[in-house]
């Protein structure tokens, strides 16, 4: 929590003037009681019309004063909170990138984006209101009341005794409803599951004839929630009438005892009257108060959820001087390599080891949940391996900087990502300083050539965002081309051609192999057709590695791999 | 916020006929609001009077003052009570209507033909369902509340002032329109700083929701600087528009109150003057009833312009939710229709003419029969509308002209939960039901025994993942299916109509999404399933194409060819190309 309120800190005097105008504006407030008295005891006592006349003139000034004085919070209140909330979504933004893949998979995007989006802005509204409030009303609460001890100190006892159980009152039934409330957003959400089930699943629920059966649960369910709402309801109901009885009966004890007070000659008429008027404005503050803490408690949430995301260190560092590349030395090996999710209590790769030279293929095959993603998201070390050891380029993984690594591996992976942007500017995300001749030969390979003259303005034609306006083949050739710019001496295809036709998938590979740096290429699949190629070929399942060969060898030899060439769905077959 | 909407004409009469299942809820809600403002506005009165017999220099009577404040007592515990018993009644006629609203509507949607279902999107007609019905909820609670309370209030104090002192009424009326002008003119000035703000704040919530969303991309190309960067482009953007709309919309309050406290001086001055020099029906303490009066009066105006508001937005809700609720249900079962208890299988199109737009024809004069224990393989490429004959056959859709036959009868004079009850049917699109395993095996079989549903897991080749989950069969599975794969869900699926095990098998095979392994055993289920049943299969398999006793050829939705394999090959239409270019060894 409090590292957040570091994010404030540029705000200093804003933080503080905010609040201070707005007790200024507060006292001057005060005033108007002991204004009005003056009017009663002197004013109407002698008839006195410029007198009059001067007091509710010093009434409109002190409300234009305050005026000024609250205007003037309300701005610093706004700087200091916006100000905030930008600085805080910068760092929080700058953080969440610096995360590593564990880190991402534990947190998850959605809620990331919720974190950066509605949380700040909870944050943002909770120290707005909380400057310019959260002073305030007490100030005005026990102002009136010293106020009162200024007019008279035993009436003034009065509000010593209504306060606290004024205060008992208000926050009570907040305290009580809150969780309450709570409560009933549950039994809302389940409302709510249950009638989207019934929308998305209206075949199957048709078919075995359920739909009586769903209607019965869904009544239950929205009972207990119209049940739930009552309960809440009903103590909410509570805070206005038990207010109106206490104060108004703190102010019947005050005009009683004013009157004592008159009758002993201590208290003027007018004092009694602002000994009500202070008594009026105490209400008003508790429950704007009592509304403030329900916005407060939010952003609270809302700070400790966005805490947590600061918390979360990247597991991940690299050597500031990185080790050199040794380019005769294999491209990429493996020993003995296990890897444990940090979330799973099963190794999802055990003991695999394999070595490849620059310019040789491997085929990595085998079925979902067998391994292959894991397998090649430890080569660019999205992921750090539980035991054994991983080398590229003669180096352990290790040793190289991040920069170093980054130049030498180039990953397609099977989520074809683009950006917002023209498409030329997506294919830089691969080599920044591609000449356009770089650009071309990419957009070759990677079979995309059509894809651009589809478009209207070619390379500039602008890519929506989520890639909207590109069918799945074309975004993922783009993402072919954006690897292949990065010109990187290991190249990794992560099933990045499973939304391409037959032939364009045979005229990638084989455009592949024609690359003049002659990369060390990965091609993952779970078509024997897209490995059947390679140099080499890995057959995982369930994360251990069953066969390696040819794919002559393998055919001859390994059961798994036969069986998945075997297996007629890999024959592109329709989506029906 | 949301964008002004109107609802259709009569919507309030449709409105009114849920609500006015609580008459007498609502009768009881009205006596005690009059009864709750009248007490409110009594209260300041007798205060004044109270105050008015102190008098200094004076002997004055403690009693009389003392019998003012037990009247005033009894005025404010009556007013409490009722105060209470309105918020409750409101409450109660709110919750009920809105849980009223909900079940009908949710009665209906299990009764719209699913046509509508499938043309109007999910996220829409649950948004009418749940966020709606709470909207127009809320413009209701607010609506009784507020409106009358807040109506009553003004006409009551009004009546005071004007019965009190006829020129502080009037600088009460004359003045008080003021305050709501300036909320008014500074609600409209801030609205384009909003505008702007929505607008960048949109913009940046794209580059947040492009950059988290695929995070891994980014990192995997060192792009975090360059995406920073743009970040930072808008969110200082941001800074300058939020720091204009939070800083101008909150001016409302000051500017307001400000208003008000000049209202609360031209009385105090009016009134103090009436008191000396306006013949004596004004005194001190009336006076102080009148400037709690002037302090107060703006409140039911703000409330009642936000009601009005609100109301609107209210009724628009109300209209999207009757939309729904009133949007035709599927056709009845005829009141003479068959309860079809078990069926041989034989199923017969006879000239079937189906479409779903009108203006496209579909299936035209259809004729196929299918005896009992028959395979009906289904093939065509991608979006050949091969759901088209599932959806007829389960009634999802009706015919347009000639009959489908089950048994010699025509399915729609047959009901259609027992015409259901005797077909099964696994679609490649798996749905799961938020509960414990055991329960979505059950269900179309809700009384099975365990060992029934142990029995059709091994069957369905399910039983080995589901016995490794982490409580078996009573692990609580969440509506999406989260932590089971496409296939394991597929299996699930297959496993309920194990259990159920009807008379006619309607199946989806899968496809490629799913590993091969896990296909080949949801292919075994399918083996095990079939055996003796009528079985119209969505075919992507060579051995299930070929092993077909009628093959359904299907292209941009109509069947354009219809028999064996061998048949079909000697054609040397479209299927034999299809074949070559689908099944064919690669």
């Amino acid at each position: 929590m409090k590292n957040l309120l570091v994010h404030i800190k540029k705000y200093k005097a804003e933080t503080v003037l905010a609040p201070l105008f707005k007790m200024l504006e507060a006292l001057f407030e005060l005033f108007v009681p002991l204004v009005v008295k003056q009017i009663i005891d002197t004013g109407i006592a002698n008839e006195d019309v410029p007198y009059i006349l001067k007091m509710c003139g010093i009434l409109a000034v002190l409300a234009l004063v305050g005026l000024g004085f609250s205007i003037t919070a309300q701005f610093f209140a706004a700087k200091a909170a916006v100000g905030f909330a930008t600085s805080l979504r910068h760092s929080l933004f700058s953080h969440i990138q610096g995360l590593s893949y564990t880190e991402i998979d534990t947190l998850g995007s959605s809620k990331l984006i919720t974190r950066m989006t509605s949380d700040v802005n909870q944050v943002q509204n909770g120290i707005n209101l909380t400057l310019r409030l959260l002073l305030r009303s007490p100030f005005v609460v026990f102002g009136a009341m010293i106020m009162a001890f200024t007019v008279d100190t035993k009436a003034a006892l009065v509000f010593v005794g209504t306060i606290p159980v004024l205060s008992i009152a208000v926050f009570g039934i907040m305290l009580i409803t809150m969780p309450l409330y709570k409560g009933v957003q549950k039994k809302l959400d389940a409302v709510l599951s249950a009638t989207r089930q019934s929308l998305t699943g209206s075949r199957v629920l048709r078919a075995f004839c359920r739909e009586e059966h769903e209607i019965r649960e869904f009544t239950e369910k929205n009972s207990l929630l119209a049940n739930a709402q009552l309960v809440a309801g009903r103590i909410s109901a509570l805070l206005n009438p038990l207010t109106l009885v206490l104060i108004n009966t703190a102010i019947i004890i005050l005009i009683y005892t004013g009157a004592l007070r008159v009758q002993s000659g201590i208290l003027t008429q007018g004092a009694v009257v602002a000994l009500y008027n202070y008594m009026s404005q105490i209400l008003v503050e508790l429950i704007k108060l009592a509304n403030l803490i329900i916005s407060i408690t939010k952003a609270f949430s809302s700070a400790r959820r966005i805490q947590d995301v600061f918390d979360t260190k990247a597991s991940m560092e690299y050597p500031e001087e990185g080790a050199v590349p040794d380019f005769n030395a294999p491209a990429v090996a493996f020993r003995s390599v296990s890897m444990k999710y940090a979330a799973s209590s099963e190794s999802s790769l055990e003991n695999i080891s394999f070595e490849i030279q620059k310019g040789e293929k491997i085929g990595i095959i085998g079925s979902t949940g067998s391994g292959k993603t894991t397998l090649i998201n430890l080569i660019p070390r999205f992921y750090d391996i539980s035991e054994g050891e991983i080398s590229l380029f003669g180096n352990p993984i290790k040793s190289y900087s991040k920069e170093t690594l980054s130049s030498l591996v180039s990953v397609v992976p099977q989520k074809a990502a683009l950006f917002t942007g023209t498409i030329r500017e997506n294919l830089l995300w691969g080599n920044k300083n591609a000449s356009e001749e770089d650009i071309q030969k990419a957009i070759e390979i990677s079979q995309s050539t059509s894809v651009i003259n589809s478009k209207t303005d070619g390379l500039d034609e602008m890519i929506e965002q989520g890639g909207k306006n590109l069918s799945g083949g074309q975004k993922q050739r783009l993402t072919i081309a954006r690897a292949l710019l990065k010109n990187s001496p290991i190249l990794i295809l992560d099933d990045s051609a499973s939304a391409l036709d037959a032939a364009t998938d045979l005229a990638l590979r084989k455009a592949i192999n024609t690359m003049e740096n002659s990369p060390a290429v990965f091609i993952v699949s779970q078509r024997t057709s897209a490995v059947s190629s390679c140099d080499k070929i890995l057959v995982l399942e369930d994360g251990e590695a069953v066969g390696m060969g040819t794919h002559d060898s393998l055919l001859q030899t390994n059961e798994v791999y036969r069986e998945i060439h075997a297996s007629l769905a890999q024959g592109g077959v329709s989506n029906g | 916020m949301a964008e002004k909407r109107k609802a259709p004409k009569g919507t309030v009469k449709k409105v009114l006929s849920f609500i006015g299942i609580y008459k007498f809820r609502i009768l009881l809600s009205l006596i005690c609001a009059a009864v709750s403002v009248g007490a409110t506005l009594y209260i300041p009165l007798l205060f004044g009077n109270a105050l008015d017999v102190i008098k200094e220099n004076e002997d004055f009577s403690l009693e009389a003052i003392a019998e003012i404040l037990i009247k005033t007592f009894v005025w404010i515990t009556v007013c409490s009570v009722v105060t209470w018993i309105m918020n409750t009644v409101n409450n109660k006629i709110t919750f009920y209507v809105s849980r009223d609203i909900r079940n009908t509507a949710f009665r209906k949607i299990n009764i719209l033909p699913l046509n509508y279902l499938d043309t109007h999107p999910t996220g829409d007609t649950l948004s009418r369902v749940i966020t709606d019905v709470d909207q127009f909820a809320d413009g209701l609670l607010m609506g009784f509340t507020q409106l009358f309370t807040g109506l009553l209030t003004i006409l009551g104090t009004l009546g005071i002032l004007f019965f009190l002192n006829f020129r502080i009424a009037l600088v009460v009326l004359l003045l008080t329109p003021v305050s709501l002008f300036v909320a008014r003119f500074i609600a409209n000035h801030t609205f384009d700083f909003f505008k702007s703000q929505s607008l960048i704040r949109g913009k940046q919530t794209a580059i947040i929701d492009e950059t988290l969303g695929n995070l891994k991309t980014v990192k995997a190309f060192s792009k975090e600087e360059d995406q920073l960067h743009s970040f930072d482009e808008t969110n200082s953007a941001l800074q300058k528009a939020s720091l204009n709309a939070i800083f101008y919309s909150s001016l409302t309050n000051p500017a307001t109150r400000f208003v008000n406290s000049l209202v609360y001086a031209a009385t105090a001055f009016v009134g103090a003057l009436a008191v000396f020099s306006g013949g004596g029906t004004l005194t001190v303490g009336l006076l102080t009833s009148v400037l709690s009066y002037a302090n107060q009066y703006t409140k039911p105006f703000n409330e009642i312009s936000s009601v009005a508001a609100e109301l609107q937005n209210s009724l628009a809700c109300a209209a999207r939710v009757l939309e729904l609720i009133e949007a035709e249900a599927e056709v009845q079962d005829k009141a003479d229709a068959v309860i079809m208890e078990k069926a041989d299988g034989n199923m017969e199109f006879r000239d079937v003419c189906f479409s779903y737009d009108k203006n496209q024809k579909l299936i035209e004069d259809f004729n196929l029969s299918v005896k009992n224990g028959q395979k009906i393989a289904i093939v065509g490429p991608t979006g050949c509308g091969k759901t088209t004959l599932i959806n007829l056959i389960m009634r999802f859709y009706d015919v347009d002209k000639g009959g489908i036959y089950l048994d010699n009868t025509d399915i729609r004079d047959i009901t259609r939960h027992s015409l259901r009850s005797n077909i099964g049917m696994v679609l490649q699109e798996t749905w799961i039901k938020g509960g414990t395993v055991a329960e979505n095996i059950s269900i179309g079989k809700p009384d099975a025994t365990r060992e029934e549903i142990f029995e059709a897991a091994k069957k369905a080749h399910a039983h080995s993942f589901i016995k490794r989950l982490p409580k078996a069969y009573d692990t609580v599975l969440s509506e999406d299916g989260e932590g089971l794969s496409q296939g394991q869900k597929q299996l699930l699926c297959i496993t309920r109509v194990m259990l159920a095990l009807p008379e006619i098998l309607i199946l989806d095979e899968a496809t490629s999404s799913i590993d091969v392994r896990t296909e080949i055993r949801i292919q075994k289920a399918f083996n095990t399933l079939m055996e003796n049943r009528t079985s119209f299969i969505v075919a992507h398999r060579l051995s299930t194409v070929m092993g077909a006793d009628i093959i359904l050829v299907m292209k941009d939705g109509k069947i354009i060819e219809k028999g064996n394999h061998k048949e079909l090959m000697e054609k040397n239409g479209f299927y034999t190309e299809l074949f070559n270019s689908q099944f064919a060894v690669v």
